[in-house]
């Protein structure tokens, strides 16, 4: 670190512009991440946070459209039920509904239709103000129905048919699914609006056996036979992360996020290649002197690697620190933008990993430099 | 570091100190266009002389410190430095001779220019392993040769006289047994020539290093012990 301290400190216009572009980069990096943590939030916060590790749709259901399109029954539940490995089975209903709150606001949810005694249902311990279902037109709802204005006791009605919910309960932290609130609603009142019943009517009968998929948790230790069941119970069955593509939007959303996060990297790590490779060739002939005064390629080589781990190491923290500043004045905004240390640890190790192999890549030029270049005059 | 040092260095019975070539010729080039640009030259420098070099271009001379100084391994012939066979070293074994027991002076000093005065010197050290018991104090020899007042001073701020000076402390900073230079006043007036070949012939004898200066220069030999001449690759008078 002798020469590459001093050199950092000669040559400071040249590193800093090198490492404002690189911390300019972890700037996007930072926004990408938040981003993509609160879209991901925003999409399956209510999927992520059921007690389910699959999910079992109707046969041939295409995942990307699961939600919506597919259709199970109880006949279908009780084979489930009786699969190896499968501690628990429910009906679980999904639908995407526009209502009115007090004032007439519009308000969109998304009804979990669950049996109130079953294992997805909401419990005691989820809710953190008023209770759980115990009433066919009750709801428990996401905590971020606070920022519609909306809490214990209000009602909502769902538009065109009239169905009033009130709210029994508001659940600890955020629930969505499809950018909408989650509201969970008794199994058979998700089944009437399902149905397009009005309120106040009764369903044909067969309305109350179905839902949109059957909710199986796995017993400790133990994988669910998913081709098995779906050969007993005629279904298509994916894990829990893998349904997360059937919430609107997911998949399109996260995959541009994660390759533009990609380009990112790469060009981050072409920039500190190429800088580190013109910074080398201009010292051609310093090192040439340096390797005539007898250092060798190791020296030169990790003082050269330890400049670059100095460079990436100083502007990622100062792009990341930067960012997340600027992540703190977006959080308080209604944009779903979440900074969470995970990713955002990852993108420095990243940043820095990639930058590296890319000067690394450079500078082993140094062991080219032929020593002899430094006798006589500048060549 | 220091047991590369006594490898390096036999046993005193056995030294032949200085530096000695024996027959040594260096054919450079590639297949059919090869120049033969050192030609059977023997020579012996002791310790404590200062040998000038003279001779018209493409004489050789740049040849000759890259063969006495481990950059380049001859054709054939042997180097042999404080009595160690330097042309069987590997390269590695090379280029730490290189660093504890050889100095360079090259043309125009060929400074770092990250690098202040005294960091030249603290670099040369440091390269070498030598950063805790440096044989020669960086300020004080920049001192001795005139420079301790711009210590601090980085190269595009010295003159080319002052450059070549801090380039002389360098390569004697790690107490070097072989002192090699090439044509130390190329860049110099008359006066500032006289006192680089002065201060390059004061350090030689004052700590026994065996010295060989390449030099166009016929007004500075009066500092010099002894002269001899290159013409195509052969040794001269
Ligand atoms: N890398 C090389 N490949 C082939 N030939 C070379 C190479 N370097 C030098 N030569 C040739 O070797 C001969 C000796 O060159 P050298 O540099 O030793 O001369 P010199 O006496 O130092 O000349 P000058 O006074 O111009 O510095 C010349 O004919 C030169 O053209
Ligand atoms: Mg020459």
């Amino acid at each position: 670190m002798f020469l590459a301290l001093r050199e950092l400190s000669f040559a400071r216009a040249r590193f800093g512009l090198m490492g404002g572009v690189v911390a300019l980069i972890a700037v996007l990096v930072v926004m990408l991440s938040g981003l993509s943590s609160g879209l991901v939030n925003d999409g399956v916060s209510g999927l992520k946070k059921l007690p389910v590790t699959d999910f079992a749709f109707g046969e041939g259901t295409a995942i990307d459209s699961a939600f919506s399109r597919s259709t199970v029954d109880r006949d279908q539940l009780e084979r489930w039920s009786a699969q190896d490995g499968v501690a628990d089975a429910a009906l679980f209903g999904n639908q995407l509904v526009n209502a009115e709150g007090p004032h007439g606001e519009p308000v969109d949810l998304a009804l979990f239709g669950v049996e109130p005694d079953s294992f997805v249902a909401p419990t005691a311990s989820s809710v953190v103000d008023g209770g759980t279902l115990d009433r066919p037109d009750q709801i428990v709802v996401s905590e971020t129905v606070a920022d519609l204005g909306l809490g214990v006791g209000d009602t909502v009605t769902i538009e065109r048919l009239g169905t009033e919910l009130t709210i029994a309960g508001v659940l600890d932290g955020q629930h969505t699914f499809g950018h909408v609130d989650v509201a969970y609603v008794p199994l058979a009142t998700w089944q009437e609006i399902h149905a397009g019943v009005p309120t106040g009517e009764r369903a044909r009968p067969e309305v109350y056996d179905e839902a949109t998929a059957i909710a199986l948790t796995a017993g400790p230790d133990v994988r669910i036979d998913a081709a098995a069941g779906d050969t007993a119970a005629t279904t298509t069955t994916v894990s829990l992360t893998e349904s997360f593509d059937g919430s609107p939007g997911y998949a399109a959303e996260t995959l541009t996020l994660e390759l533009i996060q990609v380009f990112l990297y790469a060009i981050s790590a072409l920039v500190v290649g190429a800088f580190f490779m013109v910074w080398t060739i201009q010292r051609k002939h310093e090192i040439a002197v340096a390797r005539a005064m007898g250092a060798s390629n190791g020296y030169l080589v990790g003082d050269a690697l330890a400049q670059a781990a100095v460079v990436l190491v100083v502007s990622t923290a100062v792009g990341i620190g930067a960012g997340t500043g600027l992540g703190a004045l977006l959080s308080s905004t209604p944009m779903p933008f979440e900074l969470e240390a995970g990713p955002l640890a990852v993108a420095a190790a990243l940043l820095v990993g990639l930058g590296l192999a890319g000067a690394a890549a450079s500078v082993g030029r140094i062991a080219r430099v032929d020593p002899l270049t430094a006798l006589g005059g500048q060549r | 570091m220091t047991h590369a040092t006594e490898q390096l260095v036999p046993p005193a019975p056995l030294r032949a100190r200085g530096l000695r070539l024996a027959g040594v010729s260096l054919t450079l080039g590639d297949g059919d266009s090869t120049v033969v640009a050192l030609d059977d030259v023997t020579l012996t420098v002791p310790p404590g002389e200062l040998l000038a070099v003279l001779g018209p271009s493409g004489s050789g001379k740049s040849s000759l410190l890259a063969v006495a100084g481990a950059l380049i391994a001859p054709s054939s012939g042997a180097v042999h430095l404080d009595g160690v066979d330097v042309t069987g070293l590997k390269p590695a074994r090379q280029a730490a001779l290189r660093r504890e027991r050889i100095g360079f002076v090259f043309q125009s000093g060929n400074l770092l220019p990250a690098l202040t005065a005294v960091d030249q010197l603290r670099f040369a050290l440091h390269v070498a392993g030598m950063r805790g018991t440096p044989d020669r104090d960086p300020r004080a020899l920049l001192e001795q040769v005139g420079m301790g007042h711009k210590a601090d001073r980085r190269p595009h701020e010295l003159s080319g006289g002052e450059r070549q000076r801090v380039g002389i402390a360098r390569a004697l900073v790690t107490a070097p047994a072989l002192l090699l230079v090439d044509e130390p006043t190329a860049a110099l007036d008359r006066a500032r020539s006289h006192e680089v070949v002065e201060l390059l012939a004061a350090e030689t004898h004052d700590h026994g290093v065996a010295t060989v200066m390449v030099t166009h220069d016929h007004d500075v030999l009066e500092h010099c012990d002894r002269t001899v001449e290159m013409e195509d690759g052969r040794l001269g008078a």
